[in-house]
């Protein structure tokens, strides 16, 4: 093994004393990428289990790969069939390499792929680049390992953002998550807010008119397409069968965040999740059972004011970046709650919020982002009254 | 009855004042190391802010508004430049009540608030409750179910705190951030999810 050779060649260098010790952090990252780590517990008594930190990292890093394919081939559909309905052919370096590659074909998937990945593929880029410097350098500063959980936060806040984004804001988002989101907190495992979707917050209040809106949702200049979430919020829902059926907006045949369009997609992800037992399923289980609570009681209720009242359970599941939210965002091990009946706790408190925020807050059409980062704040006092619950009852039994 | 309960929930989430409004912060940033102790100084907020804030309306209205003393004979008086004063008086005073009657009936809660149950006295929170009420004109029932959701609003804020300071326990967070520091983070971050009820009219 040549390249095993050369890293155990060059990695005097790096540890203590050698001329780049400094760069111990990075040197150590690209070794565990391509090696196991040698470590082994040399003490008596302790649990084997093949799965560790790194594994459980990237096996959700692929588990978001179906939504991040069809994510890209729905932004070029969605944009290729605009640009066919006879809207004026843009100018910018992203289409000056969609000519090279294809063409502006809505029915060929080529065509389709290429436009999502000439947008997509600079935003995950700009996020890498950006978050992994952040990650590396207080790695090296402060002396903790690059952890593979930047992996699962650069793609999961790649996913939601809107295909328009400018890559500045890319860059400060994906800036404050990492860093103040996690690193100042000491790193992976010692943060309390899903980073991701803390530097997701952080665009969305600090640029609402990029994250926002009606036209930034389709990667076509100058382009207006309300999401379905707002359709419903000013028109009802019967203007939202109108223009999309549910097993479109199921599929994902819809605009979007790059990653939220298709339920499918992201079921097919969080399949992988729940059989690997990465994902909880007690958080995905609250999170659906809440959202189905609180829509079916303001179904009931009804209202003659607000027509998102009437919107079902099923359609809620299908628009907007719920079905994302759940699978991804909620069930971060970290930031949610860690004991068994705090997760149920946990994933229903996300389910109503999502659900009152989407019906009842007019500010904000969508409401998964923000319910997954308000019960990230009680998630550590769900888990203090429950420990305090049982250690109660067991006083109780004698 | 809709009405109160909107402003209930209004003055606990939408208007919560330590998240939205940034009051009483000394005493949310001190007492916030231990879930316990929170949880006393949260219940000792509510109970103030449920009394204060219904007297202050009473003394207010009958005193001190404009015309107020008509009852007494003197329609054309107006005392409100006094308000800030008799309002403090009251906090204070009630405050100064509620301190013997922990110390006599719950010892162990008293000396973990230790100075900071004087100090609600001059907690932001709670005379700023008091001035809310002025500046929005509620009457006395809306002032007591303002007073209690504002109360519970501050304590759950406060708690949530507790919580994740006492998680952080864990964390390694750079040395010249522990203590104040990473807690002026972690209350603004925590502000950014209570954004998600910024906008929602009850």
């Amino acid at each position: 093994m040549g390249l095993r050779k050369y890293l155990d060649d060059i990695e005097h260098h790096f540890q203590e004393g050698g001329r780049f010790q400094n760069w111990y952090a990075l040197y150590e990252a690209v070794d565990t990428i391509f090696y196991a780590p040698g470590h082994v517990t040399k003490s008596t008594a302790h649990v084997r289990d093949g799965v560790d930190l790194k594994r459980i990292m990237i096996t959700v890093w692929l588990a978001a790969f179906p939504a991040m394919f069809y994510g890209m081939y729905n932004l070029g559909f969605q944009a290729n069939e605009i640009l066919a309905g006879g809207a004026t052919q843009p100018e910018g370096w992203h289409y000056a390499i969609i000519s090279m590659l294809g063409g502006y074909d809505a029915g060929s998937i080529w065509d389709c792929f290429i436009y999502g990945a000439v947008f997509f593929i600079p935003i995950y880029f700009v996020t890498f680049v950006v978050g992994g410097f952040w990650e590396v350098l207080f790695a090296m500063k402060r002396g903790h390992e690059v952890n593979e959980g930047f992996f699962v936060t650069s793609i999961l806040f790649a996913l939601t953002c809107p295909p328009d984004m400018p890559l500045w804001q890319v860059a400060l988002g994906i800036s404050f998550g990492v860093v103040i989101g996690k690193e100042v907190f000491g790193g992976t495992g010692k943060n309390f807010l899903n980073p991701a979707l803390t530097g997701r917050a952080f665009l969305y209040f600090a640029y609402p008119a990029q994250m926002s809106g009606d036209t930034v949702w389709v990667a076509v200049d100058g382009h207006t397409g309300a999401t379905a979430l707002s359709v419903v919020a000013s028109q009802g829902m019967a203007a939202l069968q109108e223009q999309l059926t549910w097993m479109d907006a199921f599929l994902g045949n819809m605009a979007g965040s790059i990653g939220e369009t298709s339920t499918l997609a992201i079921f097919i992800g969080g399949a992988l999740l729940l059989l690997t037992r990465i994902a909880s399923w007690r958080i995905m289980a609250g999170v659906m059972l809440g959202m189905i609570a609180l829509s079916t009681l303001f179904n009931a209720v009804g209202s003659d004011s607000n027509p998102a009242f009437a919107m079902p359970w099923y359609w809620h599941l299908v628009v907007g970046g719920f079905a994302f939210g759940m699978v991804f965002m909620a069930t971060d091990p970290v930031s949610a709650s860690m004991t068994n009946t705090g997760k149920w706790i946990f994933g229903i408190l996300i389910g109503l919020m999502t659900v009152l925020i989407r019906v009842v807050n007019p500010a904000f059409p969508e409401g998964i982002m923000l319910a997954i980062l308000f019960a990230n704040l009680f998630a550590p006092l769900i888990d203090h009254f429950v420990v305090q619950s049982n250690i109660k009852r067991r006083l109780a039994r004698g | 009855m809709e009405h109160y309960l909107g402003l209930f929930i209004r003055a606990i989430f939408v208007e919560n004042m330590a998240l939205a409004f940034f009051l009483g912060m000394c005493t949310f940033l001190a007492i916030s190391k231990k879930i316990q102790a929170a949880l006393g100084l949260g219940i000792a907020v509510i109970v103030v802010l449920t009394i204060t804030v219904p007297v202050n309306n009473l003394i207010y209205n009958y005193l001190l508004a404009d015309g107020a003393l008509a009852w007494a004979g003197a329609p054309g008086l107006d005392l409100s430049f006094l308000g800030l004063l008799s309002y403090i008086g009251v906090i204070a005073a009630i405050v100064q009540i509620m301190e013997m009657f922990l110390d006599r009936y719950m010892p162990a809660l008293y000396n973990a608030l230790g100075v900071f149950l004087p100090l609600i006295t001059v907690n932001c929170a709670i005379l700023g409750a008091s001035l809310f009420m002025v500046q929005r004109d509620y009457n006395l029932g809306e002032s007591v179910v303002f007073g209690a959701g504002a109360g519970v609003g501050w304590a759950l804020a406060i708690v949530a705190l507790a919580g994740i300071r006492e998680k952080l326990k864990y964390s390694d967070i750079p040395e010249g951030l522990r203590g104040l520091g990473i807690t002026f983070i972690i209350v603004g971050l925590m502000s950014l999810g209570f954004m998600s009820f910024g906008g929602i009219d009850i």
